[in-house]
């Protein structure tokens, strides 16, 4: 045995993937389910979504309050019965909101499934937003923000959005501590009222599916006010409005020992041509551990604990990031190299060995995301909400394999041109 | 080395775990987060590799590791068909590393990077160095993985780095677990092929530790700039093997496990005297840390608060808990197994750990252990455990 040699590889380009089919459902109200009945275990995952994102709101935090408030008490129960009855059941119910959609999630073991479901659909069609528990909300969301606010990372994450999106757009707007002062009990009514009561509605379901859960679905959400659609009066257009001042230096934390540094610029959605090839130009550029910013910038040079460059999860529009926090001393230098790894894909074709690392490491990621049944779930949802289906998880698969250098390089030169990247530091 | 092999094949990948019986309570107390810098020197490259994460890549695979107190663990994850080349990387690196100075020398601008990150740059960030500080005394829980001070990663020597490796990273203070989807006649002669030939080396005998009962109270008070007051309490617990543990860990569901919990219900909703509160522990090996911590309300005073905790800690050693609580907590700790075991990669550190403790087994009587608490043993527990002379209470104090 020869230790300096390799044992031989497959390729992971040579392995054929495949993403389960999901089942579709409808309920007898129009409300989509869909299903993946793949699962080996007696555990089950539901994600109720619904359009109930910041996108909706006419006023700042009120798509945020109202799903967390969702479990905060319906007519028949307070807050405490709604906790204890999901919690005795070892149930985990969260809740999330992002900018289009907000979603409530369920894991529970398949033997509880009865004792839960009636109570999402309490929590869907009969929260109530008592004023205690509003206020209760705006004092803690106050103090956390404030935590936050020391942090050189949270300051950077909200500003650079801003840059890029404009703070009266949903994906460039923040809350201040007045905002969540300003909520109202009535904002929360007459939001959960338009978008969850009646509000579009999408299942995903995955597990080991009980046989009759359909059914048990159609029992309890199939004849909610839920529907399959917005309604139309109500489609919102939001106006982006970019920053005019590429680079800004904020000062934070004048004790802070490192820098967060965030370079960024907008970019189309998934439906644009270029977005899954340039998906492989982000993993050679800074999408995983081998990639170059981090080769180069911790590996090499050890100015951070962690780079990395990835295109931002939004329907509409996205963007492209660079995110780093690297020490004050080095942030000049991490910049510096940031952009010189930009110009250099500009420049040179990538390697066919680093090209082939790169396919590899990014099908056998996928191959390891689609190992549970949760996981496909999450692909197929991803797809779903984004008017997609699985030939685009194909074309994906397929653009991976055969992406060439120097379509590589040309997409390098249309999209990583330093004058259209903000560049933000805070200290 | 011990070997375990765990076969799922409903999974196309596979799973190598390499976990070495050493942590940061094996350092010098003049040397410490020496472990954790360690383990990022075991990705510098090894004798005959000069690249660790380049051919694993090129195999669809993908590693991290973490260092804790206790352990160090090393797992990659990848197509089942490319194991191989997990069992070279690994065995390489076990055989020897190579021992760089510009490999430490960046791994110890990243530590020191990873130690502002998240210690230095970060409200509340010095509460853990101060707190083990003082509920340890002597065991060496005293100090974080990440080490007590910035300067110690700063003076690692290329010398500590080869002394320590001969000293912990050798076979014999190595448990290898393979999952996923492998047959075992198929692996082990892999795995003998390149594991076999490797010294085992001397077994590394750790010193008695064991930290003196604690006998009276400690308190600190610390003023920072922080916008929010917040208030730590820690308890010393039993160590992982001990049933004392088990009954801890529930408790901590009882007091502080989700929205129905009693602390949360009572101080964060009823009282609101806090706006977060948690209780937890740190799953240590040896005697660990039973804590409460929260940020007060703006405006609560201190002593409220603290007062509050200890009526709630009262009522539970008074009163213990109800037939209804002691059926949740049991419900959330058998449906916390069954979704944490849906994960192949977790399975196998799950695997190692307990054969680590002693014997794999227990990753199937662990559930049973839990199942055998009655109410009586918490409300026992509870007294011994919420003794004032047990208590570490740290108040940290928003100086803006």
């Amino acid at each position: 045995m020869n230790r300096a040699v390799p044992p031989i590889i497959k390729d992971a380009v040579d392995f054929n993937v495949v993403l389960p089919l999901c089942e579709k459902h409808v309920l007898a109200n129009g409300v989509e389910v869909y299903a993946l009945n793949i699962g080996t275990e007696e555990l089950i995952m539901i994600n109720w979504v619904f359009f109930a994102g910041n996108w909706f709101e006419n006023k700042k935090a009120v798509a945020s309050a109202c799903n967390y408030l969702l479990k905060n008490g319906t007519t028949a129960k307070t807050a405490f019965e709604i906790n204890e009855h999901f919690e005795y059941y070892g149930s985990y119910l969260n809740r999330s909101c992002y900018s289009e959609t907000s979603e409530i999630v369920l894991h529970c073991l398949n033997k509880h499934i009865n004792e839960l479901l009636p109570v999402v659909a309490e929590i869907i069609s009969d929260s109530v937003f008592r004023e205690e528990e509003l206020d209760i909300h705006i004092q803690n969301s106050q103090q956390r923000l404030k935590v936050s606010l020391q942090k050189c990372e949270f300051v950077a994450g909200r500003l650079i959005d801003a840059q890029l999106f404009g703070q009266d757009h949903p994906y460039g707007t923040y809350n201040n501590l007045e905002d969540y002062a300003a909520l109202t009990r009535e904002d929360l009514l007459d939001f959960y009222k338009e978008n969850y009561q009646h509000g579009k509605c999408v299942l995903f379901v995955a597990g080991k599916l009980p046989h009759d859960l359909i059914a048990g679905f159609d029992e309890h959400f199939g004849k909610l006010t839920l529907r399959n659609h917005r309604s139309g009066t109500h489609t919102i257009n939001h106006t982006l409005q970019r920053a005019a001042e590429k680079k800004t230096q904020v000062l934070n934390d004048p004790l802070g020992v490192q820098s967060a540094i965030r370079i960024a610029r907008n970019f189309p959605n998934r439906h644009h041509p270029d977005f899954q090839k340039v998906m492989v130009l982000n993993n050679v550029f800074g999408g995983f551990f081998g990639s170059r910013l981090m080769g180069n910038i911790r590996e090499d040079k050890g100015y951070t604990y962690g780079i990395y460059s990835y295109l931002l999860n939004h329907v509409q529009e996205s963007g492209w990031m660079i995110s780093t926090e690297a020490g004050r001393d080095v942030c000049e230098a991490t910049i510096a190299e940031i952009y010189k790894e930009m110009k250099q894909l500009c420049e040179e074709e990538i390697d066919e060995e680093e090209l082939l690392m790169t396919r590899n490491f990014m099908i056998g990621t996928i191959l390891g995301d689609l190992d549970g049944p949760f996981q496909v779930a999450a692909r197929w949802k991803n797809l779903i909400l984004n008017d997609l289906d699985e030939n685009y998880f194909y074309h994906g698969i397929q653009t991976i394999k055969t992406v060439s250098a120097k379509e590589l390089m040309e997409l390098a030169n249309k999209y990583l041109r330093t004058e259209e990247f903000y560049q933000l530091v805070v200290v | 080395m011990k070997v375990i092999i765990h076969e799922d094949h409903s999974t196309p990948m596979a799973v190598v775990n390499v976990m070495y019986d050493v942590g940061s309570k094996d350092e010098d107390p003049q040397k410490t987060g020496f472990a954790h810098l360690f383990e990022h020197l075991m990705f510098s490259g090894s004798q005959h590799v000069s690249d660790f994460e380049t051919p694993l890549q090129m195999a669809g695979g993908e590693n991290n590791a973490y260092t804790s107190n206790d352990v160090t663990n090393y797992y990659i994850q990848l197509p089942a068909e490319n194991i191989e080349t997990a069992f070279w990387l690994e065995s390489d690196r076990m055989l020897s590393l190579a021992f760089s100075e510009k490999g430490l020398d960046v791994q110890r601008k990243v530590v020191s990077e990873e130690f502002k990150e998240h210690y230095i740059n970060k409200p509340y960030g010095d509460v853990w160095f101060k707190m083990r500080e003082m509920a340890y005394q002597s065991h060496p829980y005293r100090w974080m993985t990440i080490g007590r001070d910035l300067s110690h990663i700063e003076n690692a020597k290329l010398d500590d780095v080869k002394h320590f490796f001969s000293k912990h990273y050798k076979p014999v203070n190595a448990i290898l677990v393979v999952a996923g989807n492998v047959k075992k006649e198929d692996v082990v002669p892999l795995i003998n092929n390149w594991f076999g030939d490797i010294p085992s080396g001397e077994k590394y005998i750790r010193p008695g530790m064991e930290e003196p009962k604690q006998l009276s109270a400690r308190r600190m008070e610390v003023k920072a700039k922080v916008p929010l007051d917040a208030l730590y309490k820690c308890w010393h617990m039993d160590n992982r093997l001990d049933h004392g543990y088990y009954v801890a860990d529930l408790i901590t569901e009882v007091l502080g496990g989700g929205g129905s919990s009693r602390l949360y219900q009572a101080l964060v909703k009823e009282k609101q005297l806090f706006s977060n509160i948690e209780c937890f522990h740190f799953g240590s090996v040896d005697k660990g840390l039973l804590t409460i911590e929260g940020k007060l309300v703006k405006g609560v005073k201190m002593e409220d608060a603290e007062k509050a905790i200890e009526d709630e800690l009262t009522r539970l050693k008074q009163d213990g808990i109800s037939e209804k609580e002691l059926t949740k907590i049991k419900n959330k700790t058998e449906s916390a197994i069954a979704f944490e075991d849906m994960s192949v990669m977790a399975r196998a550190n799950s695997l190692a750990f307990y054969e680590l403790l002693g014997d794999a087994s227990l990753f199937n009587d662990d559930r049973e252990k839990y199942f055998s608490v009655t109410a009586e043993d918490i409300l026992r527990y509870s007294k011994t455990i919420f003794d004032v002379n047990n208590s570490n209470t740290l108040c940290y104090y928003s100086e803006n």
